[in-house]
């Protein structure tokens, strides 16, 4: 165990000297693929909740699909699938693009976190007391108004407790990045079990690196929630 | 379309190895679920920590590095242990070690479920059934784990979703489901992305149709409910 830690700290931590490696990419993946998963799933759990079926139907389709089938499938056909495509290996951008298994990674990432948290937001938008909305029309906003002052501030704090759960799904579905060659602290684990034939010290070191970043994870969420749900403590 | 370059029944037998390795783990974690929760319901202080620790732990840490970590290390715990009595080496499959992590893991998400719905179910019931001079485990079996099913369902449903979605994790530690199975027709017919995609309708197929079923389920549970009609 000792022996492991020595010799593999430095790339479970931050970088094997050539790249950025362990839980420095694994919390640059997390963070990434959230904030462009959060970025998708505002204006898209405001178009699930629309009355026009041909905006409600695509949005509910994209959720069905990547809510209904594993994060390694989508992993697999992103990475593997789609590379083999004739026309993306002609056309160069694309090919610069699929060939590095971390755009991939984050590209699935990001779709599939965009899902979850898609179906996240539209409930508690669904959810949400309509005696607010009332009180905004009373005043006299419009539509648009509604939305930003109303509507999507109240129900993203209340979604606040799911949203965690998600976030904290996601660090642990980073784990599947390893497959496609992305060194996060999974890869340098794996590394150090073929190195050194000692899989529960080698597996155990990264566990205990992603249970303190869950920990830190739900502790931050926790503060945010006393702080933005404050009107709902008793 | 539907020529699947002689690899159908390849795919076939993968599809059923991931209905079979998923049912199986969940019947695993299930049992596992109501033992965890019994023992954090439980006055003993033991084992409320022993169940306390195991569901912090479980759900702290990703359950693909458990898996690695298990899977590997169940072996050699095993060999020590065949080494130390004397017997010969015993290997286990990917499929019986998959059933086992699968199991262990969601098995923590299962007692906290269990937990929750054992705590909804009046008190007034369990006493009611004592003193109709029921045994506890009568008492358990007629009344108190019939209501709470159904208050269960619900977080049972997602998690059977959550492992049927986890099973295709143990192609990595070389189990031949569907995933392995597309993934090898597609590197031998050079046609990856058909069949990923393949994999990914078998799943959608998949998680559809059990939706259907716990929806089934969730009306024979909620007999004896009655709605506010909305």
């Amino acid at each position: 165990m000792i022996d492991i830690i020595q010799q593999y700290w430095r790339p479970l931590l931050y970088t094997d000297g050539y790249t950025m490696t362990g839980v420095a990419m694994t919390l640059w993946l997390l963070v990434i693929s959230c904030l462009i998963g959060f970025c998708l799933a505002v204006p898209l759990a405001v178009a699930r909740n629309a009355r026009n079926p041909f905006i409600r139907l695509p949005v509910w389709t994209y959720v069905f699909v990547f809510t209904g089938t594993p994060l390694y499938v989508q992993l697999l056909i992103i990475y593997t699938g789609i590379y083999s495509l004739s026309i993306v290996q002609h056309t160069s951008f694309l090919n610069a693009f699929f060939r590095q298994g971390i755009d991939c990674t984050l590209l699935a990432f990001a779709l599939n976190t965009g899902a979850y948290t898609t179906q996240i937001f539209a409930g508690a938008m669904r959810d949400m007391a309509f005696g607010e909305i009332e009180a905004a029309r009373a005043i006299g906003m419009s539509g648009f108004t509604l939305y930003r002052r109303i509507i999507i501030p109240s129900s993203l704090r209340r979604a606040l407790p799911l949203y965690s759960n998600e976030v904290i799904l996601m660090l642990h579905s980073t784990t599947l990045a390893f497959t496609a060659t992305v060194p996060d602290i999974l890869k340098v684990a794996n590394d150090a079990n073929s190195a050194t034939y000692e899989p529960f010290w080698s597996f155990g070191i990264a566990g205990v690196l992603y249970a303190c970043i869950s920990f830190t994870l739900i502790f931050t969420f926790r503060r945010a929630e006393h702080r933005f749900l404050a009107f709902l403590r008793r | 379309m539907f020529n699947l370059g002689g690899y159908g029944p390849i795919i076939l037998s993968g599809t059923l190895t991931t209905i079979e390795l998923s049912i199986l783990s969940l019947i695993v974690s299930f049992l596992i679920g109501l033992l965890g929760a019994s023992a954090k319901l439980s006055r003993s202080r033991i084992a409320v920590g022993i169940a306390t620790v195991y569901t912090t732990i479980i759900r702290a840490v990703p359950d693909l590095v458990l898996m690695l970590l298990l899977f590997y290390s169940l072996q050699i715990w095993l060999n020590d242990l065949t080494d130390a009595l004397g017997l010969d080496q015993f290997n286990l499959d990917p499929f019986t070690s998959g059933v086992i992590t699968l199991g262990f893991i969601y098995g923590a998400y299962f007692t906290e479920t269990f937990r929750g719905a054992f705590m909804s179910v009046p008190r007034g019931q369990m006493e009611a059934a004592r003193s109709f001079g029921m045994r506890r485990f009568y008492a358990f079996r007629r009344i108190l784990f019939p209501q709470m099913m159904r208050y269960a369902l619900p977080g049972l449903a997602n998690n059977w979703q959550v492992i049927l979605k986890a099973t295709a994790l143990v192609s990595i530690i070389g189990l031949s489901d569907i995933i392995k199975a597309t993934q090898d027709a597609g590197k031998a017919t050079f046609n990856t992305f058909f069949f990923s995609v393949l994999a990914a309708v078998v799943y959608l197929v998949l998680t559809t149709a059990s939706n259907g079923v716990l929806m089934l389920l969730q009306k024979r549970y909620s007999v004896g409910v009655r709605r506010a009609a909305s």
